[in-house]
């Protein structure tokens, strides 16, 4: 089976500016995938592309085996965009019921409001709802159509850590029912959480591409043994410290070890010193 | 074709539902006329009295708002807020969002002509048309007058930038025609280059070709070409709807700038 995405020397000039340089990505059927990377990265454009929304200046994009400029792929493809309107004098139910009629193999509009957790304001009036609910609209409209690759653009923005522990177990469920999702997100916890791999973009270039676990070297990169009152080591061979450190305390107060963060790998990426 | 059906009832379900639109769209002309003819009790030709007059202007000024005004601004907006954007996300064909824009002007037209023609004949005497040919010639004149002010009000919605800005690049032009156009005053009594000037936009013609309809054929006489000259209107409208269906069809926007 072709991969759910394939890109090769992906380019995007706006005037003189470059927003994309040279991208190659592959995307599995069944992965979920994270985009990270700072604003202005090229991160939205490339997202763009790969949705139809931007035409490409240079290189080969191929979603679900067709050219996604060509608008045949949208049977298959759910979106879910940041900030894209809502219908507010209608009720959540007639707006996915309305997209609902656009997909050939739609699911069922009130199977999907409950599953995204809106089954109590299926009748409420759009205007009604807190951010956070119409988030999970905008992701039964995405997902109304029984896409195989699910586009999520920030998808949690503005929740508040119970919704999103919530919205993580419903990208869980999709990515089980075997849905390809690609995400972006400024949450790298996010990342570390849904993505089976990650890929780091920074000035129009795909920097790194790796499972979360394995970004940057993270899992041979050295460890950081601290203890007491701010004292820490930073040492390739924690466990010979931490016995060093035995010998002299016996129990050792405040003893923690810790390898960088998920955060602190892309960081260093994108050229911030953590 | 069921698609834009659906898409239809969906605009109409949201006009319905914004109460001070409802309110607005059907009650500014019906103010107007009981200003207007309130203020004007005079007669403009024999037996022709201003009102019977002014109702033909009201008509073609709510056929315009419905389509061209309303349209040039909505769009813009919707255009802002990333309505357009989610549907071209979709499969949808582009031109059911289009055709749910026309369901819902026509049903607008049609609600709001009939409440006019309703007011005007209860309180202020208005005569309607008497033969059938006369509610012929009123059919395809707004029909062609609705279309060329809907397609205008498209191809319009890309000039304002931000959904913002639409309502102060849209009324301006909108009023500035509703005086050039005689619909508040009777048209011959323009200074000629205003006149000259209105008869290059559609909104002076729909006025003329209603006129036919609810003024004595005697009225014609007064018309600047000397008569109603209804081939003309067909003509002018018909021009505007091409005009207007070209630039729609090739200056559309889905998106915004911001999203390049």
């Amino acid at each position: 089976m072709e991969p759910a995405i394939r890109v090769r020397g992906l380019r995007k000039t706006y005037q003189s500016n470059v927003a994309v340089d040279g991208v190659d990505l592959d995307v599995a059927r069944g992965e979920v995938f994270a985009l990270l990377g700072p604003n202005g990265a090229g991160k939205t454009t490339t997202v763009e592309i790969l949705e139809g929304y931007r035409k490409r200046d240079a290189g080969e994009v191929s979603v679900l085996g067709e050219d996604p400029a060509h608008r045949s792929v949208r049977d298959r493809v759910g979106i879910v965009l940041q900030g894209t309107g809502e219908f507010d004098e209608l009720t959540v139910g007639e707006v996915v019921q309305h997209f609902s009629r656009f997909y050939p193999k739609a699911d069922d509009p009130g199977a999907v409001i409950e599953r995204v957790g809106l089954a109590e304001k299926a009748r409420a009036r759009t205007h009604t709802l807190s951010g956070g609910q119409k988030r999970r609209l905008d992701v039964a409209l995405g997902i109304i159509g029984r896409p195989e690759l699910l586009f999520l653009d920030e998808p949690t923005t503005g929740f508040d850590p119970e919704a999103r522990r919530e919205f993580w177990q419903l990208i869980r469920d999709l990515q089980t029912g075997g849905t390809t999702i690609v995400l972006t997100t400024h949450y790298l916890e996010e990342a570390e959480t849904l993505a089976d791999r990650v890929g780091v973009i920074a000035h129009g270039r795909l920097l790194a591409v790796d499972t979360p676990a394995r970004l940057g070297d993270r899992e041979s990169a050295e460890a950081t043994v601290s203890w007491g009152t701010g004292e820490k080591i930073t040492t390739a061979t924690p466990t010979q410290v931490i016995r060093e450190l035995a010998e002299t305390y016996g129990e050792i107060p405040g003893l923690t070890v810790s390898r960088p963060t998920l955060e602190d790998v892309y960081l260093k990426m994108i050229g911030h010193d953590a | 074709m069921r698609l834009g059906l659906y898409q239809g009832v969906l605009e109409v379900k949201q006009f319905l539902r914004s109460r001070e639109q409802v309110v607005f769209t059907l009650a500014f002309p019906v103010i107007m006329i009981i200003v207007f003819g309130s203020i004007f009790k005079g007669d403009i030709g024999p037996d022709v009295k201003f009102t019977q007059y002014f109702v033909t202007g009201m008509i073609g000024t709510g056929l315009m708002t419905a389509g061209f005004q309303s349209l040039a601004i909505q769009i813009p907006t919707e255009r802002d807020r990333g309505v357009l954007k989610r549907f071209l996300g979709t499969p949808m064909p582009k031109w059911v969002y289009f055709a749910g824009k026309v369901l819902m002007v026509a049903f607008i037209a049609v609600l709001e002509t009939v409440v006019l023609l309703t007011v005007a004949t209860l309180f202020f005497g208005i005569d309607l048309p008497g033969t059938g040919a006369k509610w012929l010639t009123f059919l395809w004149v707004s029909a062609l007058g609705i279309t060329a002010c809907t397609l205008c009000g498209v191809a319009f919605s890309s000039v304002a930038r931000t959904g913002r800005s639409a309502p102060a690049v849209v009324t301006p032009v909108a009023l500035v025609l509703q005086f050039i156009s005689g619909v508040f005053f009777v048209f011959t009594s323009l200074p000629s280059w205003m006149q000259t000037v209105a008869g290059l936009f559609p909104l002076k013609w729909l006025c003329q070709g209603l006129r036919s309809v609810f003024l004595p054929e005697s009225f014609g006489a007064q018309e600047p070409g000397g008569s109603f000259d209804l081939p003309m209107v067909a003509i002018v409208l018909g021009v505007w709807c091409v005009l207007a269906l070209v630039l729609c069809l090739t200056t559309f926007k889905w998106t915004t700038k911001r999203d390049g």
